[in-house]
């Protein structure tokens, strides 16, 4: 609708913001499916098949069924959304994203009432998925979000970056990105979104659930129990980048605090 | 083959072992600041000041044990390799102040909170005396309480394997695996048949 539209402009107009180099993008990623260093990801996820991709879309929806990726691409308009990325570790970028709103897939499939939960999954092929050798997490990786975040215009499912395809390792051929939460509730690769009434469980609070909370909201004053998140360094900057604060809800705020009204933060971080 | 190696070892002067091992501190310092080190250089700096100084480490603690059980005699150069471990501490201390941290205030808020710090200080803490002790005057000087002073090594050699561990994200296999060869190589000092080795060991140090 209208009104959605002129909010994502706006989200995108502000502070002129400068995404961060092709680079930077593609060299510096978590993806612990192709190992746990930063470059890991851009060495070994060209292996990875993409096409065909088809993700299944079930539980409380109407239109329950395996769809084509393809055929998805064909019902959604892809529009470009610059969003600031605040990883957990307190690092930071500026990504211009090509993609749909979420809101708009699962229209396609179309929501029950009863839907209050949506899950999603990454892909699990351990053949062409070296890190997974590794239990670091347990496989396949999981995350969610309550509808409403789901729901959300500035929730975008990406398909490309710089106007190009989704590097693999950036979560091609299909992946969330949650601007106003931390790096990992963006998960990459979807194979599967599930509708439920209930929180689904999700790989980092899984495997820590004192270090990362369902929400997973960026909180400057909420600080991970190892590192504190006031500030943030913004990739590219060099060796003698400075720090720079963090900002409430990635900045956001204006866009999606009313969704958390009445929310204890400290309590569901 | 074994007194070959030894041979050669005798003819090689620590002061090469000095050169070569002080080398990666400025040659990496300077890939850091040329993008030699991807587009995030501050924490991969800070990452291979670190883990040099953990390998540097684990050497260190092999070298009583390789001589014992393989015959192979480093002893010469435990002094430079202990010292090259702590100047790769040193580097990585520095990077995390100046060049991470940033801010006084969060550094030793962080350094109280932060478990992982907090070992790795102490690390660091344990390691300044045997820096300072490291030379013929100390050891004269001290006589017996030098060995047991040095003895610090095998605590600092947990630090520093704990703290690998704690900041990493997720159970991840590397950090176990410098725990696991520190814990060996601290098992194989255990005294095993006392009277048959006590006597050497007591003369050759430990």
């Amino acid at each position: 609708g209208l009104g959605l539209s002129t909010m994502a402009g706006r989200a995108q107009a502000d502070d002129a913001l400068e995404p961060n180099s092709w680079e930077d993008v593609t060299s510096y990623n978590n993806y612990y499916e192709f190992g746990t260093g930063k470059g890991d990801p851009a060495d070994n996820a060209h292996v990875l098949t993409t096409s065909p991709w088809s993700v299944t879309i079930d539980g409380l929806v109407d239109r329950p069924g395996e769809y084509d990726f393809k055929d998805i691409l064909s019902e959604m308009t892809i529009e470009e959304r610059i969003y600031r990325f605040r990883c957990v570790e307190a690092w930071s970028m500026v990504v211009p994203w090509n993609g749909f709103e979420l809101s708009d897939l699962l229209a396609m499939a179309g929501v029950q009432d009863g839907a209050k939960y949506v899950a999603f999954e990454t892909l699990y092929r351990p053949e062409e998925m070296p890190g997974t050798a590794y239990r670091v997490l347990d496989w396949p990786y999981r995350e969610g979000l309550r509808l409403d975040e789901a729901m959300n215009p500035l929730t975008l499912m990406a398909t490309g970056i710089f106007g190009k395809d989704l590097p693999n390792q950036n979560g091609a051929p299909l992946r969330l990105v949650v601007p106003w939460k931390y790096g990992f509730k963006s998960i990459k690769a979807i194979v599967r979104i599930t509708l439920t009434d209930e929180e689904p469980p999700t790989s980092w609070n899984m495997s820590n659930g004192r270090e990362y909370g369902f929400y997973s909201n960026v909180n400057p004053e909420v600080s991970h129990p190892r590192w504190s998140q006031a500030t943030e360094r913004r990739i590219g900057g060099g060796l003698f980048a400075k720090r720079q604060p963090t900002l409430m809800f990635n900045g956001y705020q204006d866009e999606v605090a009313a969704m958390y009204e009445g929310m204890d933060l400290r309590k569901s971080f | 083959m074994r007194d070959r190696l030894n041979q050669s070892l005798r003819h090689l002067p620590t002061w090469v072992v000095y050169i070569v091992g002080t080398l990666p501190a400025p040659w990496l310092f300077y890939q850091g600041l040329t993008g030699g080190l991807g587009v995030e250089p501050i924490k991969a700096l800070e990452h291979e000041y670190g883990e040099l100084a953990l390998q540097l480490l684990v050497f260190s603690l092999a070298i009583t044990p390789l001589r014992k059980f393989a015959g192979i005699n480093l002893l010469k150069f435990r002094r430079a390799v202990g010292l090259l471990c702590f100047l790769y501490v040193t580097c990585h201390l520095m990077v995390w102040l100046v060049l991470d941290v940033q801010i006084p205030g969060q550094i030793w808020a962080d350094i109280l909170k932060r478990p992982y710090i907090t070992i790795g200080m102490a690390g660091f803490l344990l390691l300044l005396p045997l820096a300072v002790t490291s030379n013929n005057w100390s050891i004269r000087r001290l006589g017996p309480l030098w060995r047991k002073l040095h003895r610090a090594s095998y605590v600092i050699g947990l630090l520093g394997a704990v703290h690998f561990i704690l900041l990493v994200k997720g159970v991840q296999i590397e950090p176990l695996i410098y725990l696991a060869l520190i814990v060996g190589l601290l098992l194989l000092r255990l005294p095993t048949g006392r009277a048959a080795s006590s006597g050497r060991v007591r003369r050759q140090g430990v």
